[in-house]
């Protein structure tokens, strides 16, 4: 089909899960076909059969059949679960990072899609990204909701104002492929459109060093000195906050009693709600940063505290319970 | 009728005698609902659930007309890749006004506000609805609804989706929300106090002997979207209330920047839009049931399981709002139960659609236009119906949500099965409501368009959506264009479908052919009365004494319908083995 003027009619198939993802929507298709078929030729051959005709008798009455209700009943249920067990299955595949993936961040607004690698560049509507390699998205949003969707990849995630959410994919073939903003986001919505560029892994860090910029991590501490953050968070002791070295992925116990896992979610509500949930031991004296830092600024901020955490062994990436946790 | 010497011994066999014919030939003047009284006062002031319903006939056609518009100007906005016709607030507000007013005014009271207002009172033998003056009242808060909702397009119209996501809608819109919001909450009062009165009536109205296992099935489908529409209206009409409240007054409860949470307002919609697709479907399901029973001379199989499964279906149709929300950040455990629960909703559908099935077999099966449209709905829902798996199932619903996959599918349920249920009943009722036939050989036509234009506008769309494209885009890639050229082919055709029948429905208003009280010889009380009927719907309460669909007996006022379909001259040879 690729010769003539009729386009594809399935798109690109170029990340680990597309070929699953498609297998399972054939098996749903199949399905269905094979009932839309049976309920159509159902219908023409009875309403052949049994067209009426001159001097047909009355009908019998009939009144149903318990027997064939059961059959009809059950032999559904059967079938729809099975597509519930293999769709649960993928999608928890789909939502699951493996471990050690590469980190990029999503900053949506009204109408464009803002990208931040760990190494520094930044782009707009565009990522850039390696091939055969698990990506990592955190995402938020400046204004409203959109939604992040690459269909050459299956994937798709609402991004929201105010939270973190995380999706993950590992493009399989080089290309360029669409982003779409899937959810009504506004006037410009349909332009809201990007593209994700899959390139070789040493096509990527060439790129990554042309691109320049200082990095996430130095961007973060700048503005951790600038905001002045440093002048309770110092490392010296009787500091009026805690310190945050080693703070990331740890469980920190709360004044209210109860502890809280350390990670993106809560190093936000930290910076933007200091009052939310306050360290045991401290008092509600940190002012609010919501307003005074961008959500990229944020981001920063959260990838310098992290950075911090290399000199105790952190745990256990805490991401993949980011989207779980936020929307409860 | 029971003293008559011989039940009839074939199913096209006429009993009566052309005596009786006569009576209904000639335009013999009787009073009836219609002539009891005139002017627009008789009408404005009535509580004649008849009257009521034809002011909502009349005004959901006007508001469907309205929709229909805007869709043309979508599928014609569409017809390119850019974004030519028209502006991306235009084109915006263009589809948020197409989907209010379809969904809010024209297809959740369709059905039930019309035939069910006309209807259901006469199937359980009552003389009215039990509370006519609130019946009225809910006819002027629909308009009144809809006043607001004309005049937020008045003041620059409203780009926010029907669905009002927030914060978009509570903060960032700058459109005519707050009037619209006002307005879809009126008319949520419209459809609790019809579902109020629907459920009373059907308690407490029934004729002697009209017991519950004895109720026409459309009776119990209605009955099961009046507990939808009294349980999750009040919801959505105070979330929707709510983001007018945060726009206005700036309290924050959607609004993260306020401290609000946006994802609250999708549960809050959800919970009443997802049973709301139901109270969308379920009316048009009874229809089928009176049709297709009537149009095969059968008892409807298995009336039992049908009756239970639009219960069945008004129940665990509140449990699964959650899958409208898999991609929304929700907890993947949530969607897991979200997923497995719509699963299981879906099944009491196809158990209906089986039924209908068994209805046919073994019936004496005849095409006039309302068993055309009936035909229609159920090639249709099924493909809405299974396509809707495909959404529910939680891996393939990350790639389809939002793309135009959705559009296809709920277009195939609430266009394909709703509207042609709809359809299929204004055909079926028509010579009931007026008096007249139609002409049905322009009614099998439209049936015939409307059945080729609807595939061909909406099935391309499910492959766009497999593509990925995007809803609510205005402007698109260009390897989709064949695809949307297609649909809005298809549009047009399906147009012409629903224009014919309006010139051929009110032509027959005063050239159609007398219809007499029971044109399609079938069973029910409302076909036990004249048509049109007299304003207390019967001359004496009737005595129910039967089974529901009993075709083997004598039907009351077994009279042929002039002009319709073809009846076969009863032979007295050659009975069917
Ligand atoms: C006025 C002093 C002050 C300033 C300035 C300040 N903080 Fe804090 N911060 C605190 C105190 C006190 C706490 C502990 C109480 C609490 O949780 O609110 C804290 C808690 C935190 C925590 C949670 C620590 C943990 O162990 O869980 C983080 C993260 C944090 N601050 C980041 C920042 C950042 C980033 C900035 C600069 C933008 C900043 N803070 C500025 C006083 C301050
Ligand atoms: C037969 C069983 C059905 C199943 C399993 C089903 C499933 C679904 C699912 C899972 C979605 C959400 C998809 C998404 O947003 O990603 C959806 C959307 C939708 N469905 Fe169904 N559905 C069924 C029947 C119906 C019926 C009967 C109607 C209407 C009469 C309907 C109307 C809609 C509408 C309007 C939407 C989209 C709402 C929007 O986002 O604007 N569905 N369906
Ligand atoms: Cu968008
Ligand atoms: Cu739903």
């Amino acid at each position: 089909m690729n010769g003539s003027q009729l386009p594809p009619l399935l798109p690109p198939s170029a990340s680990t899960i597309s070929g699953e993802l498609d297998l399972l929507f054939a098996y749903i298709t199949a399905v269905s076909l094979f009932f839309t078929v049976a309920i159509a030729i159902g219908l023409g051959v009875l309403a052949f059969l049994y067209r009426r005709k001159a001097g047909d008798p009355i009908p019998k009455q009939i009144h149903g059949n318990t027997a064939l209700e059961l059959v009809w009943t059950g032999i559904p249920v059967l079938i729809v679960l099975s597509f519930f067990f293999w769709g649960t299955d993928l999608f928890f595949r789909m939502r699951t990072p493996p471990a050690d993936p590469l980190e990029i961040f999503v900053v949506g607004k009204q109408w464009m899609w803002k990208i931040q690698h760990q190494e520094g560049p930044r782009e707009i509507n565009e990522l850039h990204m390696p091939v055969g390699q698990p990506v990592k998205l955190t995402m938020t949003s400046e204004d409203v909701i959109h939604s992040f969707s690459v269909p050459a990849f299956r994937v798709k995630q609402d991004v929201l104002p105010g939270r973190y959410t995380t999706m993950w994919f590992e493009a399989t073939k080089t290309g360029t492929y669409h982003l779409f903003c899937t959810e009504y986001c506004g006037t410009e919505h349909a332009g809201m459109m990007g593209r994700i560029i899959v390139m070789e892994p040493n096509e990527y860090q060439a790129w990554l060093g042309g691109g320049g910029g200082e990095s996430l991590t130095a961007a973060g501490e700048r503005l951790f000195s600038q905001l002045g953050c440093a002048t309770c968070h110092g490392d010296q002791a009787g500091a009026r906050g805690p310190a945050l070295a080693g703070l990331y992925g740890t469980d920190v116990q709360l004044g209210t009693g109860g502890a809280v896992t350390a990670d993106e979610a809560y190093l936000r509500e930290s910076i933007t709600e200091p009052a939310a949930k306050v360290v045991a031991g401290y008092d509600v004296i940190m002012p609010t940063f919501l307003g005074q830092v961008s959500e990229e600024g944020i981001l920063q901020l959260i990838a310098y505290i992290r950075s911090l955490g290399t000199t105790t062994e952190p745990s256990e990436p805490a991401a993949t319970t980011v989207e779980e946790a936020d929307s409860e | 009728m029971s003293d008559r010497a011989a039940t009839p011994k074939t199913a096209s066999e006429r009993p009566p005698t052309r005596r009786r014919r006569s009576r209904y030939e000639g335009d013999v003047p009787r009073e009836h609902y219609l002539n009891v009284a005139y002017g627009l006062k008789s009408w404005l002031f009535t509580i004649d659930h008849k009257r009521i319903a034809i002011l909502y006939l009349l005004s959901i056609t006007a508001f469907f007309a309205l929709g229909g518009l805007m869709a043309v100007f979508i599928r014609l906005e569409l017809l390119t890749p850019a974004g030519d016709l028209m502006t991306s607030e235009i084109y915006n507000r263009v589809f948020t006004l197409h989907g209010v007013l379809m969904v809010f005014f024209f297809l959740i009271p369709s059905i039930p506000a019309v035939f069910g207002n006309f209807f259901l009172p006469m199937m359980v033998g009552a003389k009215d609805m039990a509370f006519p003056r609130l019946n009225l009242a809910s006819w002027y808060i629909y308009s009144l609804g809809g006043v607001f909702t004309l005049a937020a397009i008045v003041a620059g119209g409203v780009d926010t989706g029907w669905t009002f996501y927030t914060p978009y809608s509570s903060t960032y819109s700058n459109s005519a929300v707050a009037l619209t919001a006002i307005g879809v909450f009126i008319n949520g009062f419209s459809s609790i106090f019809t579902g109020l009165n629907f459920i009373v009536t059907i308690h407490k109205m029934r004729a002697p002997g009209m017991t519950w296992m004895r109720l026409p099935l459309f009776v119990w489908a209605n009955y099961a979207a009046a507990l939808i529409m009294i349980l999750g209206t009040p919801v959505v009409a105070m979330a929707i209330f709510l983001v007018a409240v945060e726009r206005l007054f700036g309290v924050g409860i959607f609004d993260p920047a306020l401290g609000g949470d946006p994802i609250l307002y999708q549960h809050l919609f959800w919970f009443y839009s997802h049973p709301a697709v139901y109270i969308m479907i379920l009316p048009s399901m009874g229809v089928m049931s009176e049709v297709i029973a009537c149009f095969s001379r059968k008892r409807i199989f298995g009336y039992g399981f049908i009756a239970a499964s639009s219960l069945a279906i008004a129940t665990v149709g509140f449990l699964v709002w959650g899958h409208h929300m898999f991609v929304s950040g929700q907890s993947i455990y949530a969607s897991m139960v979200f997923s497995v629960l719509t699963m299981l909703v879906a099944v009491p559908s196809a158990v209906k659609v089986f039924n209908w099935l068994a209805t046919l077999w073994r019936g004496s099966i005849s095409f006039e236009t309302p068993m055309l449209y009936a035909f229609g709905f159920l090639g249709l829902f099924t493909v809405g119906g299974l396509t809707g798996l495909y959404l529910g199932t939680l891996a393939t619903d990350v790639h389809l949500h939002d793309t135009y996959f959705i559009v296809a599918h709920f277009h195939y349920i609430m266009v394909g099965g709703a509207v042609m249920g709809y359809l299929a009943a204004v055909h079926f009722w028509w010579p009931k409501m007026t008096g007249r036939m139609y002409s049905e050989w322009w009614g099998r036509l439209s049936a015939g368009l409307l059945f080729i234009g609807f595939n061909l506008t909406f099935f391309p769309q499910f492959l766009m959506g497999y593509m990925g494209m995007p809803r609510r885009y205005h402007f698109y890639p260009e390897e989709w264009q064949v695809l949307n050229v297609l649909s809005t082919a298809g549009a047009s055709i399906l147009g012409l479908g629903y224009l014919i029948p309006i010139i051929y429905l009110t032509y027959s208003l005063r050239y159609g052919p007398i219809a007499g009280p029971n044109p399609w010889r079938a069973t029910g009380l409302e076909w036990t009365t004249a048509s049109p009927p007299p304003q207390h719907n019967f001359e004496q309460t009737p005595v129910v004494t039967e089974e529901p669909y009993d075709y083997s007996k004598p039907i009351v006022n077994d009279l042929p319908a002039p002009g319709a379909g073809a009846e076969p001259k009863p032979s007295p040879a050659a009975p069917r083995s």
